[in-house]
């Protein structure tokens, strides 16, 4: 075991001169005996099923079966390319279109890459492939990225969780946020240490965020969350790059998210007993879409 | 080490919308469909908790059925796996319980041909991950993750060292093993992770060993 906090992965990555991404491949081929090479190869694949579901997302007409979701990525990134000015900037409005795309096609009941859970499977590409883009990076570079974020995700789930039932939605979004932060950080050229700043810098701003989803379902509000998600991801990349450090140490970040998930009471917690799925709206909505889909049978 | 492997983490690759809901789904009747060692006739699958509230918004009806196809996580198969399992002559119904259950994703499953019937308890942990937690009424723990053998003995003196004793001549290590019995002195259930592979000759060797019943490898 070469790491089981963040600390030390930082630690272990800066005493051999290492960046995380090269720890993580040593620590995976250590761990199930497989060969750096194939372990790469395999990841590469992964980011070929990113890739294709941001494709989709982005051109085909998306509709999830309960047709609460679909459409939404298409619609920022026509924006992006007509509006005369943009709020918040190009760059971040592609991270959250890429995002929205891929958690609308897993929400279609399309292919996606789990990071860490489905529930949360759009902010990694959208911030990776973003960030790719604008730097001029490499694919290896990309995913590298990946190892990273996979890096940070072990120590979470390992020290605290990424499921939402357990967690709430801090546990999975926040946790994939924080794992994008510290993954463009690094591709961007930034040290370890900065990676493990934005993590902390990314996760603060999630701690507290329960798992309400309408109608039990991984759509609303789970797509909107893995769009601001990577906007929050790309953001606190930029701040750790500029040197803001976390007055909270990232692992102490961790274990707060940890307690606090704890202490969350169950109807927030994946069970669509509270928050948004417990509104008038959010009712009515799981009425509709559980008649419909009853009479579809 | 709850999690061991980067790819449980970046992965699975997987159809959506759920990792526990749908490819948790999937594996566990994957796992059903290993142990059982062939297509079912007919499968009654009982869902609780989560999984019983959510399982047609979340897909795993076609993901459980997907599974005890053979279908990994990632086959687009999955969405249409009901009308797949017709096709094939695969029955498969479903109920949903209000029982309470230690984990709220918690299905249970009994596969049946006319050459036999089992039933296995699986749970879906989360981030795809799952766990079976029983099989024909023997508590167990399989992860899914390493090569298990299961080994239904009578429960008596010595089963578990001749078993040991097989597996150490052929160089296997045991990783993890779990003994569970109904009741004294009937039938006992071992199920044993070991860190090699466990290769027919192995299992025809414990097979003939004194008071073993049956021996499957997953």
């Amino acid at each position: 075991m070469r790491f089981r906090t963040v600390a030390e992965l930082v630690e272990v990555a800066e005493t051999e001169g290492n960046k995380i991404s090269d720890v993580m491949l040593a620590h995976e081929s250590d761990v199930m005996g497989r060969s750096e090479e194939e372990i790469f190869t395999e990841m590469s694949r992964h980011l070929v099923v990113m890739e294709e579901a941001i494709q989709r997302g982005l051109t085909e007409d998306i509709k999830s079966h309960s047709g609460l979701t679909g459409g939404d990525a298409k619609k920022i990134q026509a924006y992006k390319k007509n509006a005369k000015v943009l709020l918040s900037g190009p760059t971040l409005l592609d991270a959250v279109s890429r995002a929205t795309a891929t958690s609308e096609v897993n929400a279609a009941m399309g292919t996606i890459v789990a990071t860490p859970t489905a529930g949360a499977c759009g902010i990694l590409p959208g911030t990776i492939f973003t960030a790719a883009e604008k730097l001029n990076a490499s694919r290896e570079t990309m995913v590298r990225g990946l190892f990273v974020s996979g890096a940070i995700g072990l120590t979470i789930a390992n020290n605290a969780s990424i499921s939402g039932a357990a967690g709430g939605c801090q546990a999975e979004v926040g946790s994939a946020t924080a794992m994008a932060a510290a993954a463009v950080v690094e591709m961007a050229g930034g040290s370890p240490s900065q990676s493990a700043e934005a993590v902390a810098i990314a996760l603060k701003n999630m701690l507290g965020l329960v798992c309400d989803p309408v109608a039990g379902l991984v759509e609303a509000p789970c797509v909107k969350r893995n769009a601001m998600g990577a906007a929050i991801a790309m953001v606190a990349a930029d701040m750790a790059l500029a040197g803001v450090k976390s007055v909270i140490p990232t692992d102490e970040v961790i274990d707060a998210m940890y307690q606090i998930g704890q202490s969350m009471p169950v109807a927030l917690k994946e069970t669509a007993l509270g928050g948004l799925a417990a509104t008038p709206t959010g009712r009515a909505l799981e009425r509709q879409i559980f008649k419909t889909v009853d009479e579809s049978l | 080490m709850k999690y061991r492997t980067i790819f449980d983490i970046i992965g699975p690759v997987m159809i959506g919308p759920s990792s526990s809901h749908t490819a948790g789904a999937a594996r566990i009747g994957r796992a059903a469909r290993t142990i059982f060692g062939r297509v079912p006739k007919r499968v009654i699958i009982t869902l609780y908790g989560s999984f019983a509230k959510t399982y047609r918004g979340h897909g795993t009806d076609v993901a459980l059925a997907g599974g005890i196809l053979g279908f990994d996580t990632f086959d687009k198969r999955i969405v249409n796996a009901l009308e797949i399992a017709k096709q094939q002559g695969v029955e498969i119904v479903f109920r949903e319980s209000d029982e309470l259950t230690t984990h709220p994703n918690t299905a249970r499953m009994y596969l049946e041909d006319a050459n036999g019937n089992m039933e296995v308890v699986g749970i879906s942990i989360g981030g795809g991950k799952m766990e079976i937690v029983e099989l024909n009424g023997f508590a167990l723990n399989l992860s899914g993750n390493d090569p298990v053998l299961l080994v239904l003995h009578q429960d008596q003196y010595g089963a578990v060292a001749r078993v040991a004793t097989v597996l150490a001549n052929h160089e296997i290590n045991i990783g993890y093993m779990q003994v569970s019995r109904k009741e004294k002195g009937s039938e006992a259930l071992m199920s044993i992770e070991t860190d090699q592979k466990v290769e027919s000759i192995v299992q025809n060797e414990i097979s003939d060993l004194m008071g073993i019943v049956s021996v499957t490898v997953l």
